[in-house]
């Protein structure tokens, strides 16, 4: 028997035609990508590493506590001790551009999913096939596309970590309660209104670990996103591998972990309380708290009135 | 029914879950039983027709699965009717644009949750305020309103807390407190306060109770608790299997079960609490007129087989009662005035006293216990018998129960009254 499908044949065509078809939609993609990168590199990179190293201990301060602060200028420190700070740079900015651009598509197709079952039964299978197709498959009709360097890695990051990011906004939206979202109707809120005050925020952990995963599975592209050719920490992994430099790829290797840790720790803090934002805004709450009963007192002094307890149920 | 009296009214309403639902509505109309619609159709709520007036309490009692709240949330048009319309203040809720039905639900109607389904990342105040801020009230003036209710509700000093500190009771307060706040005539409440424990529910029921009494919302209440629905119901409906299969005051519910469904349903209800002096009692029959003669009274006695009788005034009012003894005495001794026998210790009680209140002053009377109006008419008595009847969930029994009076020995009656007689004495005949 010899029946061959030819889906390499179709596949390659279809690409062959987007690329002539689709031409004017593809160049400009490419400019958007290549100046999101430029800005959030240029931002990173302008200023000299120990400055932008105190900010980020500043910011980690402010999100988690004085431990992750000093960690996570230590980490940068050893960065900048063996010599990757560029890389790191690069590799954090085409990282940030790609996992902002999957959270921005994944947060508003995975709401649309959350409120269609016929929209989640479509993206479902779609997801699967965008997470497990080998990343090496879909790179050389990028490359076609969107031709060498930063736009092709961005793009092919986008669709590895996409994935997670649409399959918990909707699951985060789907499990608010159905009563409390029904409470909105009931008292005639616009569903509009009821994502935006009622499912939204109730969703929020759950969506925020998308945006935590989406970005770590942005990470994890780096070296393919080298082997188009874009910039950072990934070029000196495919160096050493050519060159069997066991110590270069693992100063690369280890400057890779290290931005792994402090983006998953940042991204995992938000919204949790911890931190000494967190920490101001309960002050600043409690304060109002006792305002109030201080307001109360004073109130219930002039009537002389005894104050009626809350239902006589003792607290 | 006048027109504005009504606040909600239901007609003809079908909810059938899964495929084919207006096949399985035109079906069910024709008399196809539930069960075999097939297996992928779920006919929830089957021609439920009702009218709410204002100021009213109305249950919706059954067991679980009987489309109480499938029923509940047609009337704010969470679940779309299949069949059939709601009424809300005159205006149809079914079949009109999401956007004016939005409206209606911001100016018309609000609900209580079962589980509360408070906001949990506002806090109290904020929770009470949602309705108005809905509404589109700025933060100022809801606020001010969303205090007032808190108040109301036994909530002062915990307007900043979150729903997560509060006790379940407590954050039942917040629920209704939040649809208190929207300031909507009619107030729908889903086993409102099912989750929580019974002391704390009995609680709410009173402060329930007593608010509908300030401010005269019109409530609709599901409940799968008998003894709650009939506690704070002014009428009930019974549901089952997606039908409604009797409303009626609670007393209706009790007395006159339309079908053994809703008979057993009543069985284990605390009857002493609902049923009330008026529902058990039975048409007086030794009455006599204070101005009737003891010979009159007398005969009546014989006649009737008792051993004494109330006697009332022109206007039934009670004045007192006789022993047929002294009625005896006076007859034989040609006395013509009943007044000298007439004792005042009736003890009577009022139609709506409760059974439980019933048992001493049953015990105390030496007659069947007498009913009076709220004009001290006398309506009713309730013999012992009638009582225990009632008690044993025997509502028939309870009629027919006859009172065992010990008159007087009848051929000594009839020799005193023709004695009477023949001596020619006239009297007017006036008994009852
Ligand atoms: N969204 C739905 N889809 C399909 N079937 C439903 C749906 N909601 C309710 N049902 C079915 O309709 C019937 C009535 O349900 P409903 O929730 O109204 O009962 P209930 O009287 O409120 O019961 P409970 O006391 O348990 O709350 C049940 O058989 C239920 O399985
Ligand atoms: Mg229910």
């Amino acid at each position: 028997m010899d029946i061959r499908i030819p889906v390499g044949t179709w596949i390659a065509d279809f690409f062959d035609w987007v690329e002539v078809a689709f031409g004017w939609f593809f160049e400009p993609l490419r400019s958007l990508f290549l100046g999101l990168y430029d800005a959030v590199a240029w931002v990173f990179g302008t200023p000299p590493a120990l400055v932008v190293i105190a900010l980020v201990a500043v910011g980690a301060l402010l999100a988690r506590g004085w431990r992750f602060a000093i960690g996570s200028a230590l980490g940068l420190l050893f960065i900048v001790g063996v010599d990757q700070w560029d890389n790191a740079v690069a590799s954090l900015s085409l990282v940030l551009v790609a996992a902002f651009l999957a959270i921005a598509a994944a947060v508003p197709l995975g709401i649309w999913a959350a409120r269609n079952d016929r929209v989640s039964k479509t993206l479902k299978p779609i997801l699967d096939f965008l997470q497990t197709l080998p990343a090496f498959v879909y790179l050389p009709p990028a490359l076609a596309l969107l031709r060498i360097g930063v736009a092709p890695a961005v793009i092919a990051t986008f669709i590895f970590a996409i994935a997670p990011g649409v399959r918990l906004t909707e699951l985060g939206i789907r499990g608010v309660d159905k009563e409390v979202v029904e409470a909105g109707q009931a008292f005639g809120a616009h569903p509009r209104r009821i994502l935006r005050q009622i499912q939204l925020p109730l969703a929020m952990p759950s969506i925020m670990a998308g945006v935590n995963q989406v970005i770590m599975l942005s990470l994890s592209m780096v070296v393919i996103a080298a082997m188009v050719g874009a910039p950072g920490l990934g070029q000196d992994v495919v160096q050493s591998i050519s060159a069997l430099n066991v110590g270069l790829g693992f100063e690369a290797g280890l400057s890779v972990v290290v931005l792994a840790i402090l983006l998953d720790r940042f991204t995992a803090s938000f919204g949790k309380g911890m931190g000494l934002y967190s920490t101001w805004r309960r002050r600043r709450l409690a304060q109002r708290e006792a305002d109030e009963q201080a307001r109360f007192d004073a109130e219930i002094l002039e009537v002389g009135g005894p104050r009626r307890s809350p239902g006589g149920l003792g607290g | 029914m006048n027109d504005d009296t009504i606040a909600l009214r239901a007609e003809g309403l079908y909810k059938v879950f899964g495929r084919h639902a207006d096949e399985a509505v035109i079906a069910l109309h024709r008399g196809t039983p539930r069960d075999e619609l097939g297996a992928a159709t779920t006919a929830a709520v089957i021609d439920a027709s009702f009218e709410v007036r204002h100021g009213e309490i109305f249950v919706v009692m059954g067991l679980s699965g009987s489309g109480k709240s499938t029923l509940i949330r047609m009337l704010n048009g969470l679940h779309g009717a299949t069949a059939g319309t709601v009424e809300v203040g005159g205006e149809r809720l079914t079949d009109i644009s999401p956007k004016r039905l939005r409206e209606i639900r911001r100016r018309r109607i609000s609900m209580v949750f079962q589980h509360f389904a408070l906001l949990p990342h506002r806090t109290v105040i904020d929770n009470v305020a949602y309705g108005l801020e809905i509404q589109g009230v700025e933060r100022d003036e809801r606020i001010a309103r969303a205090r007032r209710v808190t108040e109301i509700v036994g909530l002062q000093g915990w307007e900043e807390k979150h729903p997560s500190e509060l006790s379940g009771g407590m954050q039942q307060r917040v629920g209704l407190a939040r649809a208190l706040a929207a300031d909507t005539d009619v107030l729908l409440m889903d086993e409102a306060f099912s989750a929580l424990d019974p002391l704390i529910r009995r609680e709410m029921q009173d402060q329930l109770l007593e608010l509908q009494a300030e401010l005269g919302k019109t409530i609709i209440f599901i409940t799968h608790d008998l003894n709650e629905a009939m506690y704070i119901g002014d009428r009930i409906a019974v549901m089952r299997d997606g039908r409604i299969v009797q409303i009626g005051s609670p007393e209706d519910i009790l007395t006159n079960p339309a079908n053994d469904y809703v008979e057993q349903f009543v069985q284990d209800v605390d009857r002493t609490k609902v049923l009330t002096a008026e529902s058990v009692m039975r048409k007086p029959r030794a009455v006599v007129h204070v101005g009737a003669g003891p010979r009159a009274a007398l005969t009546l006695m014989r006649d009737e087989q008792v051993a004494g009788a109330y006697v009332v005034s022109k206007d039934r009012s009670i004045v007192g009662w006789v022993r047929d003894r002294d009625v005896f005495d006076l007859v034989r001794r040609g006395v013509k005035d009943l007044s000298s026998v007439i004792q005042s210790d009736h003890g009577a009680v009022a139609t709506d006293t409760a059974l439980a209140d019933l048992f001493i002053p049953s015990l105390e009377a030496a007659l069947p216990l007498g009913v009076l109006d709220s004009r001290d008419r006398l309506v009713g008595v309730i013999p012992r018998v009638t009582l225990l009847a009632a008690l044993g969930g025997e509502p028939e029994a309870a009629v027919q129960a006859a009172p065992r009076p010990d008159p007087m020995p009848t051929a000594e009656v009839d020799q005193v009254l023709e004695a009477a007689v023949g001596a020619g004495a006239a009297e007017p005949k006036e008994a009852l």
